[in-house]
């Protein structure tokens, strides 16, 4: 066991707590005394829950001493993204406008966490509403990703975003997992962007209820962790049916870490040529080349495959997700919770107009105006339906393309972490960091990132792989082949 | 197609969103300059395709038409910013 036990993985903690080598009161306060030397350089955690963590580690360590049955995370410290509502502690979106809210109740996610045996350590930070690939807009202010450019250690760097507090704390060992969401990129771009792993899973693996809603049929949760294996194993706490939301998927859960063993052997693995951009840096290249190469050692068959629509996701995603989240947040008014501005002599409208005003960010607003000039009477067919149509092409290219591969490998990002503020006045711009993530989201496919290798100034570089709907068994055999072949140890310095 | 601060501070008022003048201009040029690089959709051709709304291809499920919740009140009025005799309170709609 490594003298430190942050430094373990979540299997090693799991096998150590198993092996009665440590407790879970010991895992959980060697977590809680790094987030108290660590976090206010690099604010990941945003609201702290030391008394819930040790009373779960507590009651985790007597369960286990009373030898029961333990849950596949029993004992284990993790970070919850501020978007899962949890009972009783301030879950707030990272926004003004739910200033105070503590939820009456606990999302379904981390209900099933928590049921397999979890200490939640705290909430993590994040964009405001999940809005972001920076983690710049939040209302408890940037994160800072814990790695950085070798030589400018001055220079602060982006976690991506916008579950950028989760890909920090689990990349600085600040918790073994953290609980991500995705919509069009926002658990796998900050993933790469901090050199660890984090899977989207197909839609309706995960139940979205509980968890703030932004884009209705893209959101999913997912997990962040440091290996392919805590990624398995994570997933398959936190997924499963639930009937409390409509189109949580009736499928049973596969046992995910079981397939790790089995290898690439015979696996297609498709290279989309759509996905060769232009301007791609040539080290992302060689970064996907090498993906490739290492599946193709290990006994899988590359070929190459086409997803002709690929260049129209973006576009078609920020006409689809600002739609939906328009609606979604038309709930936060003033009225049932979190900010209200009202004065004296003000009608029902000015209440909901100034509330919202104030409570909601620059992002987060002009999306909602997008999103509600898209659905207006007169535009609704130039621009959502349209871009329903193109999203049902963009999910046909997928269908095609699997009936030649079993897996497609892709990169992550365009980029390597870039500096806090580069970007943000500039939307489309912001947006291109989600071009590699977002055509899996809108036909709603799994997708995992991991890390492959360091760029030139020394951060980390992800690959991306597609699977086919409910084959996360596929994507996680081939991550972990990846993994292994790739070696990718490199840890950001000083944690 | 541009639109005008007009049509963008008509189309805050749909969203309940309060901007002033300068807000305004901003937001109408970010929201142009978005409709622009949006608008390169129009190069596709749909004809035919029926629209994606869900990836799902489960059928909405049903449920018994039971009572499985309540006497709530306190917990759904708990994160109220204003409440009176066990209701939400808004200003005044009628005088």
């Amino acid at each position: 066991m490594s003298a430190n036990p942050t430094h373990m993985t979540l299997a090693e903690a799991r096998d150590a707590l198993a092996g009665k080598k440590i407790s879970s009161v010991e895992l959980t306060q060697s977590h809680l005394d790094a987030i108290a030397r660590h976090n206010p350089a690099l604010n990941a955690y945003v609201h702290h829950t030391p008394e819930i963590a040790l009373a779960q580690a507590k009651a985790s360590d007597e369960k286990r001493a009373r030898g029961e049955a333990v849950g596949l995370l029993e004992g284990i410290p993790i970070g919850v993204k501020d978007l899962f509502c949890t009972k009783g502690v301030n879950s707030q979106a990272a926004s003004k406008i739910l200033t105070g809210f503590k939820p009456e109740y606990e999302s379904t996610v981390t209900s099933n966490l928590f049921a397999h045996g979890a200490v939640m350590l705290g909430k993590t930070n994040m964009d405001e509403f999940a809005m972001g690939s920076a983690n710049i807009t939040s209302v408890y202010g940037p994160c800072v990703n814990p790695w950085r450019r070798s030589g400018e250690p001055e220079v602060k760097l982006v976690p991506g975003g916008s579950s950028g507090g989760s890909s920090a704390a689990v990349a600085a060992r600040l918790g073994f997992m953290a609980t991500g969401t995705d919509t069009g990129g926002s658990i796998r771009q900050p993933a790469a962007f901090t050199g660890i792993v984090g899977i989207k899973p197909t839609y309706g693996r995960c139940s979205r209820w509980g968890v703030v809603a932004f884009a209705s049929s893209l959101d999913q949760a997912g997990p962040m962790t440091r290996t392919v294996r805590d990624a398995a194993i994570s997933l398959q706490a936190m997924a499963g049916h639930d009937p409390k939301d409509s189109t949580s998927a009736i499928q049973s859960v596969p046992d995910f870490e079981a397939v790790l063993a089995n290898g690439v052997k015979g696996l297609k693995i498709g290279i989309p040529k759509e996905y060769r951009i232009d301007g791609m840096s040539a080290e992302i290249a060689a970064a996907w080349d090498k993906g490739a190469a290492i599946l193709k050692a290990a006994g899988a068959e590359i070929v190459p495959v086409s997803l002709p629509h690929t260049a129209y996701a973006l576009p078609t995603y920020y006409i689809i997700a600002p739609a939906e989240a328009s609606s979604n947040l038309a709930r936060y008014d003033g009225v049932r919770f979190g900010l209200r501005v009202s004065e004296d002599g003000d009608s029902l409208n000015d209440m909901y107009e100034k509330t919202r005003a104030a409570g909601f960010g620059a992002e987060v607003k002009r999306r909602i105006l997008i999103g509600t000039y898209v659905l207006s009477a007169g535009y609704y067919d130039a621009y959502y339906k349209k871009a329903q149509r193109v999203r049902a092409l963009i999910a046909q290219d997928f269908t095609q393309a699997f009936t030649q591969c079993d897996v497609i490998l892709t990169p992550t990002a365009p980029s390597d972490a870039f500096v806090i503020g580069e970007n943000q006045d500039d939307p489309v711009a912001m947006y291109m960091n989600d071009v590699f993530t977002i055509p899996a989201s809108l036909a709603g496919l799994p997708g995992l990132a991991l890390p492959i290798g360091l760029s030139k100034a020394g951060l980390p570089l992800g690959l991306q792989l597609i699977g086919r709907a409910f084959d996360e068994e596929t994507v996680f055999r081939a991550a972990e082949a990846i993994e292994r072949g790739a070696g990718f140890n490199a840890a950001p310095e000083g944690y | 197609m541009a639109l005008t601060d007009k049509e963008v501070q008509h189309i805050a008022k749909l969203a309940r969103i309060r901007l002033d003048g300068a807000e305004l201009s901003h937001y109408a040029k970010e929201i142009n300059g978005l409709l622009k690089w949006i608008d390169q959709l129009g190069q596709v051709d749909t004809t035919g395709i029926a629209p994606l709304s869900s990836v799902s291809d489960q059928l909405l499920p049903w449920r018994a038409d039971v009572v499985n919740d309540g006497n709530q009140q306190e917990a759904v009025l708990k994160n109220a910013p204003v409440q009176n005799y066990g209701c939400f309170a808004v200003p005044k709609v009628l005088e």
